[in-house]
């Protein structure tokens, strides 16, 4: 460096956001209010955009804590739908737990839990037919359990094992099923947005009836494919939902890193000329009305909605985090809007079909069924000690044809192995 | 050096320490990047810096590599020197235009009217069962672009020095740290215990200030059998793997790729007559290919036997066949035996 370093100063005009409660703080979110009545109206699928502006800065519920479903929203789900949900929210949420803890155990590099966010899959999920296409990140397992994927193969991808579909080439929970309507994960934030407006885009040229339901974190709304996500969306009036789920964290990041201090996620689509919902995502009723609205619009070439899912995440980011660095220990239980799966449980006995004993024997059973389908998963492998995948299959499916050179080094590699 | 006090580090405190030292230094260092400033940063090679220099010079930013990068541009221009992170090189790529198009080109651009001293720090390599999107080695797109820099230490000692000397560079340098290497050396053995840089030479890292200079290599070892050129984790893998075979190797930490040292490269290869070329990378158009057609066009009279590559295969970098893709000891030696069959 050719000038004399300048004295240190720690003066600076320079603007850092900062959340409000870090670890040692008791957190209080008196000043998230929670709406009593449950505003904003429902207006006409077809509507014209701005008549939505004010939806991205309120919050859609149709549950209050009462148990009481209320509002022009309530979707007036059957029975047999709610209990459906219950039963989905409490598989995945098992799962997870059961995931998590078999990492720790070193079955597993990794894994990522979806725990408070699962009514945002699940409901979201109810409200699609499952041949629309979800480009999902890694923190909607529910939509999976919603739709009948099979949990040994998710496991089993987990696992790396001999049962992995995808052949150990992918961390786990980066799953693929296309025939559950379910990209492909990328580990490459935002990449998964534009893209499913182009997958709607296709389905509009092809004059079908499907659309695409497009997911971010609000951390990864950063990235510059949520805003040409927005921009062709809008463009093409592309059938299609773009979903962030603000879970008010992106690792240790507070949801004010991401957007600044301002307005919500979902206004980012106003100025885009997007339909704008903000659901409370801990409410399983305003996510599934929320997302039957939007689907509605998109199908009927009202083009596309944003919608933000307003949740928390409840643990870790991944396997490898200790959110206990950043944030209180006990943020979770402060959360103002609740945990999803006991919102919709005080609702489930307030309507007179279940009960706390029913409750807990499906937990109960819930963690059963998921150790026995676990115990078969782990009985094709894990990757504790070595691969239970076949090494070859690494120069698979990087072209349809491998060419020569690639040949060439498999055969090099299986020299290697002679060795 | 006999009076400078040296600590047992590791790479990560190496790394922190270099910022620690710039930044006490000199106030236009900034750093940033994502889940760096409160959190410390996922390897944690930032943790304490928020705290000791304050929110305005250690800070997270928004999940948007382009936009990090994009504002280190700016803020370089404007006399600041910034040090950017981006959490896995993996993660690098929407940052790639205002690498290549734009830091890269500022000066020559605008004729010198404005220059970019910005790092970019980055964790690079395998190793970790981090799969296709947390193990990538894409040093080779980023030394075709002329105006940048791309260095990578091996070891705790350069790391430091060699972050300090890209902080105070006038030019972006683009700082590529093994993330396998960050908490000890390692040989390409995924199932020996894992070392620690405690105890090992070069995790002495001294007090204070120093610096290495760039486009200088460091000889691992003497030898006249054979050079190994290599870099980064695989500097390990060819020690250990010279040592089995009872090689007298004349082994160099390239260290610096852009500059390249190619003097103490043409030196040892006119030395030896045989040279093996090891990197984590793929194989195709990997920076492996520029070493060798440079040996090529400096040694080729001297060469007993072609230059071999050992590296990964031209594949995504798969999750569970972690170690049939990591270019090990076994493949490392298949190569220097066919170097060496020509004796
Ligand atoms: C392009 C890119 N940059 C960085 C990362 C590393 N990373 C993985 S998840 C994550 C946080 C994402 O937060 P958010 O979008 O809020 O989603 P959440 O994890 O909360 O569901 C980061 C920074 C990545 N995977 N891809
Ligand atoms: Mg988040």
């Amino acid at each position: 460096m050719a000038k004399a370093p300048k004295p240190v100063t720690n003066r600076s005009r320079l603007h850092v956001p900062e959340p409000q409660f870090r670890p040692g703080d008791t957190p209080d979110y008196s000043h998230i209010s929670v709406p009593a009545d449950h505003t904003p109206a429902r207006p006409d699928p077809l509507c014209e955009h701005h008549e939505t502006a004010e939806h991205a800065l309120k919050l859609i519920r149709v549950l209050r804590f009462n148990g009481e479903a209320i509002g022009d929203w309530n979707p007036k789900l059957s029975n047999d739908a709610l209990l459906g949900a219950m039963n989905d929210m409490m598989m995945t949420r098992a799962m997870d737990e059961r995931m998590f803890n078999m990492q720790r155990q070193g079955k597993m590099s990794f894994y990522m839990k979806s725990t408070g966010e699962e009514a945002v899959s699940v409901g979201h999920a109810m409200a699609l037919k499952n041949s629309d296409m979800i480009f999902p990140t890694y923190r909607q397992q529910g939509i999976l359990i919603n739709r009948g994927a099979s949990i040994k193969e998710m496991m089993c991808q987990c696992l790396s094992n001999s049962g992995d579909p995808l052949d150990g080439k992918s961390i786990p929970v980066l799953y693929s099923f296309k025939k559950h309507g379910f990209f492909s994960i990328s580990g490459n934030l935002g990449t998964q947005l534009i893209q499913g407006v182009g997958w709607a885009m296709a389905c509009a040229y092809k004059n079908e009836d499907g659309i695409a339901s497009v997911f971010t974190g609000e951390g990864a709304t950063a990235e510059g494919d949520f805003h040409y996500a927005l921009n062709f969306a809008s463009t093409y009036r592309a059938p299609c939902i773009i979903n962030v789920v603000n879970n008010q964290w992106a690792i240790s990041s507070f949801q004010g890193i991401a957007a600044g201090e301002g307005e919500t996620f979902a206004a980012r689509g106003s100025g885009y000329g997007l339909a704008t919902l903000r659901v409370d995502g801990n409410d399983i009723l305003a996510v599934y009305a929320a997302t039957k609205w939007a689907a509605e619009r998109a199908r009927k070439g009202g083009g596309a909605t944003l919608i933000e899912h307003f949740t928390y995440r409840q643990s870790g980011h991944s396997t490898s985090d200790d959110p206990s660095k950043y944030r209180p220990k006990d943020e979770a239980r402060h959360w103002p809007f609740g945990d999803p799966v006991e919102r919709l449980k005080v609702h489930l006995i307030k309507l007179g079909i279940w009960s706390e004993e029913q409750h807990d024997a499906l937990a109960k059973s819930c963690k059963v069924e998921i150790r026995d389908i676990y115990k078969s998963a782990e009985a094709m492998g894990d990757l504790s000690e070595k691969t239970n995948v076949n090494d070859y299959t690494m120069f698979e499916q990087v072209y349809e044809r491998p060419p020569e050179h690639l040949e060439a080094q498999r055969r090099m590699f299986s020299e290697e192995l002679d060795e | 050096m006999t009076d400078v006090k040296t600590t047992s580090m590791t790479m990560i405190e190496a790394i922190r320490d270099a910022l620690d030292v710039t930044m006490s230094q000199n106030s236009d260092v900034l750093v940033f990047g994502e889940d760096v400033g409160y959190f410390g940063g996922v390897f944690r090679c930032t943790a304490g810096l928020q705290e000791k220099h304050g929110l305005h010079r250690c800070f997270d930013t928004p999940i948007s590599e382009g936009g990090i990068v994009g504002i280190a541009i700016g803020m370089a221009a404007n006399g600041l020197r910034p040090v950017a992170e981006i959490q896995f090189a993996d993660y690098i790529y929407p940052a790639y235009d205002q690498i290549a198009s734009e830091a890269a080109r500022l000066r020559y651009r605008s004729n010198g009217d404005f220059t970019c001293p910005l790092t970019i720090r980055t964790p690079v390599g395998g190793g970790i069962y981090g799969g296709q999107t947390h193990s990538q080695s894409p040093e080779a797109l980023f030394t075709h672009i002329a105006g940048l820099k791309t260095v990578i230490p091996s070891n705790p000692y350069d790391a430091k020095g060699m972050l300090i000397e890209a902080i105070e560079d006038n030019d972006p340098v683009l700082f590529l740290e093994p993330k396998r290497l960050y908490n000890g050396p390692f040989d390409g053995d995924p199932h020996a215990p894992a070392k620690s840089w405690k105890g090992h030479p070069l995790g002495e890292v001294p007090a204070g200030h120093y610096s290495i200079p760039m486009g200088k290599a460091r000889k691992v070892s003497e030898g006249h059998d054979v050079t190994i050129l290599t870099y980064g984790t695989m500097v390990w893998v060819a020690e250990a793997t010279a040592a089995k075979l009872g090689l007298s190797a004349d082994i160099l930490d390239l260290r610096s790729l852009l500059p390249l040292d190619i003097d103490a490269i043409t030196q040892s290869v006119k030395k030896t007559g045989r040279c093996v070329i090891m990197h984590e990378a793929t194989r195709t158009s990997g920076f492996g290919a520029e070493i060798s057609a440079q040996i090529q066009e400096t040694c080729f009279y001297h060469l007993e036997a072609p230059v071999e590559r050992v590296t990964g295969w031209d594949t995504p970098y798969p999750h569970a066949q972690e170690w049939a893709y990591f270019p090990g000891q076994k493949r490392a030696t298949l190569a220097l035996r066919k170097v060496m069959d020509g004796v």
